[in-house]
């Protein structure tokens, strides 16, 4: 089970938190069309390795977290807050 | 004293007799035994049936190895089957059976199986019992259950309590043998919060069985116990090694004896978040694949050794001793010590120079022998000219070389290198923060492995950043080098030479997997079943292996093991429940009103993790004459209704209104202070979410309600888009499900009823969707006029601890007019007549429009959903709509579920029935719909059929409102 760096409360497991995945898609502007929000809601890279994604803490301090989170060997980098960026990857 | 038990020597106390059965015969053991030293010990060596063959099979190994010894334990609703005896401490009163024999152990027709030679291959389930399908029901399968199988499961319910603990520790330590102990002290010693768990009952591992370590392994023990932050937990199998140093294990707390002590578990799941873990999980010892290595009096000669010396047991009387490897040397000298006649090592290298002691002690050393078939005690030995010589003897002990046990390192990620001089597989580079210590990655000897495991454990120390001081404490002596193992896994023959004794998997079945095709290791394992049995090929795994190399013409190395997955040793699914079964399965959720409804005689209903009242019915009254009560009570007076477990989220900043209006379908920036509105909340995609009410308090003060199956989710939801798409926005929110009870007072009586108990409140100037603030004897109350049940209706909210106060005081009030408090089931059943969505209609696939709500969408601004909802096909009209349906026949019932078709014998479905209920208002029974071109069908007839019922009624489609459309009542 993973142990996830929340930044507001330090390194809490995995359930306490749920998933909600790519953290690199920005939701578009209203008036940017069907195709960027389809993409928004359901083009995904899929990577193999670095992943920034979405965790929810929810059972602990209720903020949405973004993780670096290597999708083959499951190592986490780094966890930020939603308006920081991240070391690696940018989202 | 029993025949083959030695006069000295061993763990055991033989100053105390334990008593036990084996298939119903008595025997008696010491403690310190398991139930397979104190068989042994009693002369026994035939204990169980083959699977596949029923070959007749006896004790192998000295530990959790063991391919065959496996028995019934324990009797009735504690019956535990497929349990290794090599691994059962023995206690007072054990009863055990063995297995897979019929009808008895000595004499098993099924061994019929095994003349029957080669149906039964590899691959033969697969071959055999695909054609035709009629053949497997009727022929196949009942001959399958019959023949295969192992132990009988009982049916009866677990007495026995479980429990899970979480622990954190810095050096988690894996295995007390030499390298453990080593590991856990230096680790310990320089102030590390040390946890070492042992599988055994007996600290040591290898150290008991060498009389001249015991006072080292004592030695270590006490200092051990003496460090505060270093915890020993003996009899805990570390099963799996999961990401991020998290580790679970089984702890047997009360399998050592009859029944668990009162107000004790059986056993303890535990889990383990380690910083860094130090591997000294030993070795074990593999077979060599001949012909007849299955029967009963073959053993590992690791195993041989530890009856001996651990147990005071011997295990045969004479005994040939087979190898490729130095370590069986001290098998042999243990034999011959212990008094066995004319012991014969038989060497398969050329020479070895330990060969002169054994010799002075009376061992028949002879070298470049193989041992070419077993039988019934007489053991052949064969030259590599050719020459053979059969020798007598009850016992034949083998040693193939040993194995790292390394599948806790591979499953922590670490990939296996190859080992020439061990022909073995070691752990490679560490993935996670652990270390391979001792026998664990191929050091051999007991004073050499004592300082692996020093150095892992200060190393494991140091990467923490602990350390410096000067630890020292003395070591055993180092055993030196040995001479190297000569590979050796299979002495050709005919006749079966098995690589898997538990699924009886042979060399041949191995060859025939690769013939056919199966020549990936991972292939081979699942089409011969090879490694797949509980002992997951601990003895012949490698061997199979070999095998398979030989067969593809490619190296040992090249081909590989198939992946090691948890669990090390079978697990009880009672330990990994733990405390978590029956009504603690998952944390119960009672409203504040709770205790009233039980005393007051509700049927109660879980819902989610809550439970609410389904009813309340009075002496006599079936389920329905209580609903229907209840809701003629409310629709012609007044009832009363614990709302509490509705979700609740107070939205407080200047931006609340804002994100409501982002979030909501509809418009809440309009909403003036004082008032509420319904909401429909869409997913991204376009579907509908959830629904609910959003209440004005104060300008920059809201409270939404939401459904009790998505409070979670709804915030969660609204926590995402206010923190991480548009945190510009000002406005904080929070649940208050748990702080607010909720009351629905409902009926054409409610409102006299209610100014009774609400004061500074004006309920007559008081208008259908308004919120306003009261107070009942202090208490403070939010009261909304709002209604589920279509009448004139009142909710009030009342903070939790005074939620019985406040229910109370409105029925007293209401006492008067025939107040009912109602349930669930007449919720719903006013819900249906009324036409309001409940969770079947929002069911994940409906969009507003679809649910008859499309209206509310506000023309312009961004909202969650907005521009997916518009998608073609989700606004197509041809979707099925929301609509209401009777039967033509008031006399029929509905059943939800129902499809609805043209005509009976439709292929083609129109839709389907989300809700029914028998109506009071209309004395027949109605249903909610989604039906195709739903509105257009208004006024038509449909069939709504179950076929599951042989069930075709005719149905008149409808508006869903079947009550009051023109919302007349709530407005009153
Ligand atoms: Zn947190």
């Amino acid at each position: 089970m993973l142990l996830i760096p929340c930044p507001y409360c330090g390194a809490r497991p995995q359930d306490e938190f749920h998933y909600r995945g790519d953290a690199t898609v920005k939701r578009p502007a209203p008036d940017a069309g069907l195709q960027a929000l389809y993409d928004f809601v359901y083009t995904r890279t899929n990577p193999r390795g670095w992943h920034l994604e979405w965790w929810h803490h929810y059972a602990g301090c209720r903020q949405w977290v973004k993780v670096e989170r290597n999708t083959l060997t499951h190592e986490i980098r780094t966890a930020v807050g939603p308006a920081e960026d991240t070391p690696q990857l940018s989202a | 004293m029993s025949v083959h038990r030695l006069s000295q020597g061993g763990h055991i106390n033989r100053s105390q007799r334990l008593t036990f059965h084996f298939d119903g015969r008595r025997f008696f053991g010491h403690p310190g035994d398991t139930l397979a030293s104190a068989l042994l010990a009693s002369g026994v060596r035939l204990v169980g049936r083959s699977f596949k063959y029923h070959r007749p099979r006896g004790i192998m190994t000295a530990g959790p190895d063991e391919p065959s010894a496996l028995v019934e334990l324990r009797e009735r609703s504690r019956t535990e089957p497929n349990t290794k005896m090599t691994d059962v401490e023995l206690y007072e009163g054990l009863q055990a059976w063995s297995q897979n024999r019929w009808p008895s152990l000595k004499f098993d027709l099924m061994a019929v199986n095994g003349l029957a030679g080669n149906i039964i291959s590899a691959g033969f389930y697969y071959k055999t019992f695909m054609w035709p399908a009629s053949f497997w029901e009727k022929l196949y399968e009942p001959l399958i259950r019959h023949a295969a199988g192992l132990g009988r499961a009982t049916c009866l319910p677990d007495p026995d309590h479980y429990e899970a603990v979480h622990a954190h520790c810095d050096v988690l330590v894996v295995g007390s043998g030499p390298a453990g102990l080593a590991a856990a002290r230096v680790a310990g010693e320089v102030g590390a919060r040390v946890i070492l768990c042992e599988r055994d009952f007996l600290i040591g591992g290898g150290l008991l069985l060498d009389p001249a370590q015991e006072s080292w392994r004592k030695e270590m023990i006490a200092t051990l116990q003496g460090i505060r932050d270093v915890q020993i937990l003996p009899r805990t199998n570390i099963f799996g090694y999961y990401d991020h140093n998290l580790l679970g294990g089984v702890e047997q707390v009360g399998d050592h004896v009859a029944e668990p002590h009162p107000h004790e578990v059986r056993q303890r799941y535990r889990t383990f978040r380690a910083g860094q873990v130090v591997l000294a999980t030993g070795a074990s010892e593999r077979l060599i694949a001949f012909r007849g290595n299955d029967r009963p009096g073959v053993m590992m000669a690791g195993a041989a050794l530890t009856y001996v010396r651990r147990f005071g047991v011997a295990p045969g009387k004479r005994a040939v001793v087979f190898t490729n490897n130095d370590s069986a040397y001290a098998t042999a000298l243990a034999l011959a010590e212990a008094g066995l006649d004319g012991v014969v090592l038989a060497d398969f290298r050329r020479e070895n120079r330990l060969a002169a002691e054994l010799r002075a002690h009376g061992v028949d050393v002879r070298f470049g022998i193989e041992v070419s078939d077993f039988g019934k005690d007489r053991v052949t030995l064969r030259t590599p000219s050719g020459g053979g010589d059969n020798v007598a003897a009850d016992l034949l002990c083998i040693s193939g070389g040993w194995n790292p046990n390394v599948h806790l390192a591979s499953q922590s990620g670490a990939r296996l290198s190859w080992d020439a001089t061990l022909s073995s597989f070691v752990p490679g580079a560490p993935v996670q923060a652990e270390r391979s210590a001792g026998a664990a990655r191929g050091i051999v000897g007991i004073g050499e492995a004592a300082r692996d495991g020093l150095a892992a454990g200060l190393a494991a120390a140091n990467a923490l950043g602990l350390g410096g001081g000067d630890i020292d404490f003395p070591l055993p002596a180092p055993e030196g080098p040995c001479a190297p193992l000569e590979p050796l896994w299979e002495v050709k023959s005919s006749g079966k030479a098995f690589v898997d004794l538990q699924h009886d998997v042979t060399v041949n079945d191995i060859r025939l997997a690769h013939r056919e095709g199966f020549s990936h290791i991972e292939h081979a394992k699942r089409y011969t079943t090879h490694n797949m049995a509980t002992d997951q090929g601990k003895l012949g795994g490698l061997v199979g292996a070999a095998i398979l190399a030989e067969a593809r013409g490619e190296t040992l190395e090249k081909v590989g093991l198939p992946t090691f997955r948890p669990y090390t040793k079978p697990v009880a699914i009672g330990a990994l429940a733990g405390g978590t079964t029956g009504e603690r399965f998952q944390p119960i959720r009672r409203t504040a009103l709770h205790g009233w409804h039980l005393r007051h005689g509700a049927v109660m209903r879980p819902m989610g993790a809550w439970l609410r009242p389904s009813y309340y019915p009075k002496a006599e009254e079936t389920a329905w004459d209580s609903v229907s009560r209840e809701a003629r009570g409310v629709r012609q007076s007044v009832g009363i209704c614990d709302m509490s477990t509705l979700g609740k989220i107070d939205l407080q900043g200047p931006d609340a209104a804002t994100l409501l209006d982002r979030l909501y379908i509809n418009s809440f920036s309009t909403l003036a202070v004082g008032q509420c509105r319904y909401g429909l909340m869409l997913r991204e995609d376009g579907i509908a979410f959830d629904d609910g009410t959003a209440s004005r308090l104060r300008e920059d003060h809201f409270l939404i309600t939401t459904t009790t199956a998505n409070a979670a989710p709804v915030l969660e939801h609204m926590e995402f888009y206010a923190q991480t798409v548009w945190p510009e926005l000002d406005v904080q929110l929070c649940s208050v499900t748990d702080q607010w009870a909720q009351i629905a007072v409902a009926g054409p009586r409610s409102r006299v009823t209610l100014a009774k108990v609400v004061e500074g409140l004006d309920l007559w100037a008081f208008r259908f969707l308004s919120v306003g603030e009261g107070h009942m004897a202090g208490i403070p109350l939010r009261v909304f006029r709002i209604s589920f049940s279509g009448e004139l209706a009142y909710e009030v909210a009342v903070p939790s601890r005074h939620a019985e106060i406040v229910w109370r005081a409105i029925l007293a009030a209401g006492q008067e007019f025939g107040i009912v408090p109602y349930g669930l089931e007449t919720m719903d059943l006013m819900r249906i007549e009324k036409g309001h969505l409940a969770a079947s209609e929002l069911n994940g696939q409906a969009t507003a429009a679809d649910l008859g709500v499309g209206r509310m969408m506000k023309k312009t601004g961004d909202f969650v959903g907005r521009v997916l909802s518009a998608r073609p096909a989700l606004a197509d009209p041809g979707r099925p709509r929301l609509v209401g349906i009777r039967p033509i026949d008031s006399g029929k019932r509905l059943r939800g579920g129902a499809h609805l078709v043209s005509k009976p014998g439709s292929g083609r479905s129109l839709g389907w029935i989300t809700s029914v209920t028998r109506s009071i208002e209309l004395g027949q029974w109605i249903g909610l719909a989604m039906l195709e071109n739903g509105e257009a069908m208004s006024g038509k007839t449909v069939h709504a059929v179950s076929p599951l019922h042989d069930e075709a009624i005719e149905v008149v489609v409808s508006s869903p409102h079947h009550v009051d459309p023109e919302n007349v009542r709530v407005r009153n």
